[in-house]
């Protein structure tokens, strides 16, 4: 039964993904149901931005719904809200009108509320959800905020109204419903510091819905920036496109150097997440600047490499995650410090999860780094503008990404090393079983997609320019013959299907030069060696909290780690240890000089509101007649 | 294209050959530095024949990263070698861009990392992680550093830089060059594992980086790692010596002046390995927990010359 289920959705995502992948290619369409819902009816229409996030919607979840098949393993519960879930993510790239998109997205957060809370007997899950649903009903605060100043404004509920009215609006009306659905965009992409719901709510939720929710949920948010920034209220100026642009350097910074010390497997993922987001924003933000200040051909390659990154994300990310789930399927735990060697009695999920973590890592020639790459060329664009502020502006985002992919690779080193490789740290690990046949089709299925995204830009990149051409209203400068992806002349070239045969061809040379000069081929197996001692166990490894220490002092600035060390000792000499308890947890700078003091704020005005609630029912019919008086004299 | 294979052919041939002979000369010249006589500058050869001929002995907890590595760390040097500018500033790949070179680097990195952890012992974990700790501070500043001379040069391709500043050597002289290439030796010495940020030469556990990941090596898979170490220090050291003083690299692909190219670049690393041996013979090792702030103050350099584009270009 609850396979049926999702066979269905995998095949509904199959038809998202090829209606998506129409309206992309420049298949438009309207559908008007003015009945079903109230204020303006249901309307959806398909137009290529909407398109590719439909696209992306559908195709994320295809693998996953094969992967829940195996995951979920018969059991019921939750397979309505999955249902439910991918629904409305594929209805919100086609809303036409403020009613059916508010609808469309609340939904959403709602289905995923539901599914966050699946595990509803640990204290965690429930914590987790309940910050997720905060969170999202301030976000949707924002926007409906937002939307109903721009339709006070332009007299309508209809987007299409919104962008043929908003250049005609005064710069002034425009700020406000620009910054108010800017920050409920923004939330839903756990952009720093909005993101504090995101490593609580992803890990909480199964496997597979985690990969939807960070490979597919989050873009929604980066769909909704770009559908403001290039639609609605289009052109922005360009102090909106630096804003971006900073922003998403602090979060991919912060984000990444969150995942690095981080020993949950699913948490890590999570906070990489941020950071991704971040890089997708740079993007975005570049081209948006790019925009503002007449440079349209720049301005498409920044947006086209944003969304590329997107699409990129969403594959090793939602392939990150289901590896991170076929591991806690088969040991109960997403601590790293109880796993290891999974390798040898999980062949199939380890491969996937170091492809994964190689794609992530911007290893080429995957697909991360092909769009990294993008991104860094769009930003060394800017010395094409001679504007000091917004070249630092840039030079910021450059450093930021920079850094951004060094802790990266150091992040997903451990996340594939200390999960999959050398010694089992704990039972549950020493006795996993790999993850049955629908997981790992699905995983194949991602890996796939990552070789294929990576070796294939010269035909990504012009489907995508189309997407934000003619929001831009311009074209993609010449991108070079069908194999090589050229930027600005002679400025940069990369062909990544050239480059990949040539590590194919380098990675014959040692095998053949050891041929040639006739090396010894006999190997022995012996245990590693340490300096002469007898046993190899567990405990000698490294462990995540022991590979990210290095980072933990470096930024220590910006963890505060507050070490705890507890050492019993023999009560007869001090020379005997009994026991050990170390201890350095990491703190939260955004949730105590932000969140804490805006909680403390809020609990203390709740508190003084509570006397007006004497329980007195003729206090209470005072109040009413004093709204009623309050009322009428305003009127 | 049949001149590009040969261009190929070349570059690969030179980098794979010479890298050798270059960490000889290197280990030589710091030994009669501090009056040893030292090994032969060609010993690195005769190591690696040795090891080639001895069996591999490799650890029961390790699984097919282990084995994998060294070629991928080969395969990922030898391309590194057909994209950089060596005997010509034209190359054979033409996408050879500086962003890729620098993450065929990762690859390396990455891979090695987890072979380290791999074996399981205390000394592979170590070394990965303080290996990754450092390729993740340099990874910033190496890139910035070559963005400031992308941005002069108006191309992130080698071989372009190469050719525009051996065409305006005036160029090659402003302010901006110079921290950037400050910046790019720093972190050189970071990404090549040299003194102060680590000692090639020793194996005590509290100091070594590389060593640490590679102890679990022998045979065969110790000898390609070793000589894509020797590899990885030979295109450092050339794409400083053609980046910031490309004199002498020809932008003709023949056989004449390919020749001088290489006599120029043999004249260029021969300079470039003696002050590399007489600064590791006066610096000692900075503390672990030191290198961060050397790689800070050189990310400060790059981003000053990267800034210094847009203040004065």
């Amino acid at each position: 039964m609850a396979a049926s289920l999702f066979i269905l959705a995998a095949v509904g995502g199959a038809l998202a993904a090829t209606v998506g992948i129409a309206g992309v290619l420049g298949t438009g369409g309207r559908l008007s149901i003015p009945w079903l819902v109230p204020l303006g009816g249901l309307e959806l229409s398909l137009d290529p931005l909407g398109g590719l996030f439909l696209a992306l919607v559908g195709a994320a979840a295809i693998p996953a719904s094969i992967y829940a098949i195996g995951y979920a393993g018969g059991e019921r519960r939750g397979v309505l809200a999955y249902l439910g879930f991918v629904s409305a993510m594929s209805v919100v790239p086609l809303a036409a009108n403020l009613m059916t998109f508010v609808i469309a997205w609340e939904l959403m957060s709602l289905a995923s509320y539901f599914l966050v809370l699946h595990d509803r007997d640990r204290t965690e899950s429930v914590d987790a959800a309940w910050v997720y649903a905060v969170m999202s009903q301030i976000g949707l605060a924002c926007l409906l905020a937002g939307m109903l100043v721009l339709a006070t404004a332009t007299g309508s509920t209809t987007f299409a109204d919104w962008s043929s009215a908003a250049p005609d609006l005064p710069p002034g009306t425009r700020v406000l419903p620009l910054v108010l659905l800017g920050l409920g965009f923004v939330s839903k992409a756990g952009v720093i510091p909005l993101h504090v719901w995101l490593p609580r709510a992803h890990p909480a939720a199964p496997s597979h819905v985690s990969a939807l929710m960070s490979g597919v949920m989050i873009k929604l948010g980066i769909y909704g920036l770009a559908r403001v920034s290039l639609d609605w209220l289009a052109p922005t100026p360009a102090w909106w496109g630096a804003a971006l642009l900073l922003v998403g350097a602090v979060s991919a910074v912060v984000g990444i150097l969150y995942a690095v010390v981080e020993r949950d497997l699913k948490r890590l993922l999570a906070f990489s997440s941020i950071e991704n987001v971040g890089i997708i924003l740079i993007g975005l933000g570049a081209g948006l600047v790019f925009a503002a200040v007449g440079l349209g051909g720049l301005a498409v390659l920044a947006i086209a490499a944003a969304l590329y990154h997107a699409v990129n994300h969403a594959a090793f990310k939602s392939l990150l995650f289901l590896g991170a789930g076929a591991v806690v399927h088969a040991t109960g735990t997403r601590n790293m410090n109880a796993l290891g060697g999974l390798v040898r009695r999980m062949p199939w999920t380890a491969a996937c999860f170091v492809f994964g973590a190689a794609a992530i890592a911007a290893l080429p020639p995957l697909n991360g780094f092909v769009s990294e790459w993008l991104i860094f060329q769009a930003l060394l664009q800017n010395v094409r503008m001679a504007r000091l502020e917004l070249n630092l502006a840039f030079t910021v985002g450059l450093a930021a990404l920079a850094l951004t992919s060094g802790l990266t690779l150091a992040c997903f080193v451990k996340a594939a090393g200390i999960t999959f490789l050398a010694v089992p740290r704990s039972e549950e690990a020493a006795r996993a079983h790999e993850a049955p046949v629908s997981m790992r089709a699905a995983m194949v299925l991602l890996a796939a997609a990552c070789v294929g995204l990576g070796v294939g830009p010269t035909l990504v990149l012009p489907a995508l320019a189309r997407v934000v051409g003619p929001l831009v209203g311009s074209e993609l400068p010449a991108l070079g013959d069908g194999l090589t992806v050229r930027i600005s002349g002679e400025f940069a070239a990369l062909s990544p299907l050239a480059l990949a045969a040539a590590l194919a061809i380098a990675l014959l040379a040692p095998l053949g030069a050891l041929w040639l000069v006739g090396a010894q081929r006999r190997t022995r197996w012996a245990p590693t060696w340490a300096c002469g001692r007898i046993l190899q166990t567990a405990r000698m490894e490294y462990t995540a909290t022991a590979f990210s220490n290095p980072f933990k002092r470096v930024f220590d600035f910006f963890y505060r780690p507050a070490p705890r060390l507890d050492i019993e000792f023999h009560p007869e000499s001090r020379f005997f240890v009994e026991r050990i308890e170390y201890a350095s947890p990491t703190r939260s700078l955004v949730e105590e000089w932000l969140y804490r003091p805006a909680l403390a704020t809020l609990s203390g005005l709740a508190a003084h509101a509570r006397r007006l609630q004497s329980g007195s029912a003729n206090t209470y019919l005072a109040y009413i007649l004093a709204a009623l008086v309050l009322l009428l004299v305003i009127a | 294209m049949i001149t590009d294979l040969v261009l190929a052919l070349t570059q690969a041939l030179v980098v794979a050959a010479g890298a050798p002979l270059l960490v000889g000369a290197l280990r030589t010249l710091k030994a009669r530095l501090v009056g040893r006589r030292g090994p032969r500058p060609w010993q690195p050869y005769a190591d690696l024949a040795k090891l080639l001929r001895k069996e591999a002995v490799v650890s029961t907890t390790t699984s097919w990263v282990f084995r994998v590595t060294p070629y991928v760390l080969v395969a990922t040097m030898l391309v590194a070698a057909v994209i950089v500018p060596v005997v010509a500033s034209r190359t054979a790949l033409p996408f050879a861009g500086i962003i890729l070179l620098m993450y065929l680097f990762l690859v390396g990195a990455f891979f090695l990392a987890l072979a380290g952890l791999d074996s399981g012992s205390a000394f592979g974990g170590m070394g990965a992680s303080r290996e990754v700790a450092v390729a993740a501070l340099a990874e910033p500043t190496v890139i910035l550093a070559v963005f400031a001379l992308a941005l002069r040069a108006d191309t992130t391709n080698l071989g372009g830089i190469v050719a525009r500043f051996a065409g305006e050597p005036r160029l090659a002289a402003s302010p901006g060059h110079l921290l950037a290439f400050a910046a790019f030796f720093i972190v050189m010495l970071a990404e090549t594992g040299r003194l102060p940020v680590d000692n090639p030469a020793t194996h005590l556990e509290l100091t070594m980086i590389h060593e640490a990941m590679v102890l679990e090596y022998s045979g065969r898979y110790l000898a390609l790692v070793e000589w894509a170490g020797a590899m990885k220090l030979f295109v450092f050291l050339t794409l400083l010596a053609n980046l910031f003083f490309p004199w002498g690299v020809p932008s003709l692909v023949a056989p004449a002046p390919i020749l001088l190219g290489l006599l120029a670049l043999v004249g260029k690393l021969a300079l470039l390995t003696v002050f590399l041996a007489v600064l590791e013979t006066i610096v000692a090792k900075l503390r672990l927990f030191r290198v961060p702030e050397l790689l800070a103050g050189s990310f400060a350099l790059a981003l000053l010359s990267v800034t210094a584009v847009f203040v004065a270009p």
